[in-house]
């Protein structure tokens, strides 16, 4: 009988049963609080009306509008900004050169920065005022108050996602794959396309998420840059923001939900391809 | 291939990890070399191989300046010390990719890729993994289809950076004769680098022996055994 209680060990990183369910329960209270009950709050508040009331508050011109425009934005912004991430993070990660670190910090800039800064930046930068932006204007290509400002804005602000995801699993994977390929005979970019860019894929697919999600929802630097002219520069965020102050909380909330769901689809696209690609996932974490 | 490399230096910044050196390698020879870490000897490999560039000095192949040629233009099989294989790819697509990175008129035909990945496999006597990914291989397969992976590009010279360094005792006593039996069927210079002496004296005709970026004695197995140049030389090999 005292050998049935003495052979009962625990695992070394086990917890007494009593912690294991305080740490769960917190974890689920903390998540429940913070994450699901302000998204349901929103579908809620947009359903308050009725469903009709809802969709008609997105059915009109101006809404309209700023849909097209937000996804326009994150069309062109996200790509780009892939594009640079990749650049930065095969640079820093396979070259060595003096200033590495300083230009990591300077990534990372966005992040430290208020986006609000960051919009009066382009203000400055290419307004009318400035003798950038008044020869912009002058020969019709308007960037502040206009899609270019909008885009650079939304760039500024999302430029880190990408880069910061790859350097460290770049780092990590090192250079004697890119080394090998190279010996073999494969040209610089063969390497890249057939060798480096298989071996980053998920990163990269969750530093473009993150970074569209981003993208959709910013803020500050846009409603700097925007002008926030109805049906013209209103993007989504921006439109919430004047339909909750004119106090349509159904459109506002109706849009919002709109946003959410837009940033939901993404992540259930990345949960998707994960559960599709698990073998080849587990095979790579493993080598 | 016969391989000169004539007066060979090496700084990274303000470091020297090559101090100039010389070394002639005879055509078909299997070359060791040998030293602790940090004496320089990845370095004069990889600069061979064309992964890094001397600071001065020249390197020539056959007799004709190979120094500026690029590492695709080199044609050296190189084998990486953790392997390096492409960690998305099966065997097969690993053996066959410098078959494919060819351009396209001197690329053989799928079949004939086929037929060459599989004499490979043949030739390290693995002829089933074909299918198989990296992460599903232990690690004296791994090395052996690292081997393949470098014999396809049908190299000039065959250059191995620790080739048994991440192996166990037994693994690596086998894989030693399969390295000098594929060595000898090929007739390739092969040149590989180790901080195992005993290896070295086992496997090498040549074996050059380094310390602190200098090379310390040039030499055949029992000659270096009977009469070491130097005192680190004597030390190194007792050890």
């Amino acid at each position: 009988m005292s050998d049935a209680t003495l052979t009962r060990f625990r695992a070394a990183t086990e917890e007494a049963p009593v912690a294991r369910w305080a740490l769960i329960g917190t974890a689920v209270i903390g998540i429940a609080l913070l994450v699901f009950a302000p998204m349901i709050a929103v579908f809620a508040e947009a359903l308050a009306r009725g469903v009709v009331a809802a969709v008609a508050s997105l059915g009109n011109r101006d809404a309209l509008a700023a849909i097209k425009l937000t996804l326009l934005i994150a069309a062109i912004a996200v790509p780009l900004n892939a594009v640079f991430g990749i650049a930065a993070a095969w640079f820093i990660t396979k070259f060595d050169f003096r200033g590495k670190a300083f230009l990591i910090t300077l990534i990372d800039l966005p992040f430290s920065v208020s986006p609000v800064v960051a919009g009066l930046c382009i203000v400055l930068m290419f307004g009318a005022n400035s003798l950038v932006g008044g020869w912009l204007v002058a020969n019709g290509y308007p960037v502040v108050f206009a899609l270019p400002g909008i885009v650079l804005a939304t760039m500024f602000v999302t430029f880190p996602f990408v880069a910061r995801e790859l350097i460290p699993v770049m780092i990590e994977q090192g250079r004697a794959e890119e080394e090998a390929a190279l010996t073999l005979g494969a040209s610089g970019w063969r390497t890249f396309l057939t060798v480096t860019l298989p071996n980053i894929r998920w990163a990269l697919l969750y530093g473009v998420l993150l970074c569209n999600a981003r993208a959709m929802g910013e803020f500050g630097a846009v409603a700097v840059v925007s002008g926030k002219i109805r049906g013209q520069t209103a993007t989504m965020p921006i439109t919430i923001e004047m339909l909750y102050n004119e106090y349509l909380s159904v459109a506002a909330f109706s849009m919002a939900a709109v946003l959410t769901a837009l940033a939901l689809v993404t992540l259930l696209l990345k949960t998707a391809l994960e559960i599709r690609h698990a073998d080849q996932l587990a095979a790579a974490r493993h080598h | 291939m016969h391989i000169e490399i004539d007066e060979i230096s090496k700084l990274f910044g303000t470091t020297a990890a090559l101090h100039p050196v010389s070394l002639s390698i005879p055509s078909g020879a299997l070359v060791a070399l040998l030293g602790p870490s940090g004496s320089g000897k990845t370095t004069l490999l990889r600069i061979l191989g064309g992964l890094e560039f001397p600071t001065s000095g020249r390197v020539r192949f056959e007799g004709q300046d190979a120094t500026g040629l690029t590492v695709q233009e080199r044609r050296a099989g190189f084998v990486f010390q953790s392997y390096a294989l492409f960690r998305h790819m099966t065997v097969f697509e690993n053996i066959a990719y410098g078959l494919k990175a060819r351009p396209r008129a001197a690329r053989p035909p799928r079949a004939e890729i086929a037929r060459r990945v599989t004499k490979l496999l043949e030739l390290i006597q693995l002829p089933q993994i074909a299918d198989r990914y990296p992460s599903q291989l232990s690690g004296g397969q791994r090395q052996r289809v690292a081997l393949a992976r470098a014999l396809a590009i049908e190299p000039r010279m065959l250059l191995l950076d620790e080739p048994f360094g991440a192996l166990d005792a037994k693994v690596r006593k086998e894989l030693r004769q399969g390295l000098r039996d594929i060595h000898d069927e090929t007739g390739l210079t092969t040149v590989f680098v180790t901080h195992d002496q005993e290896e070295a004296m086992e496997l090498a005709d040549l074996v050059v022996v380094m310390s602190m970026g200098r090379i310390e004695q040039i030499g055949r197995p029992a000659d270096i055994r009977a009469r070491p140049a130097t005192k680190f030389v004597r030390d190194f090999i007792m050890a």
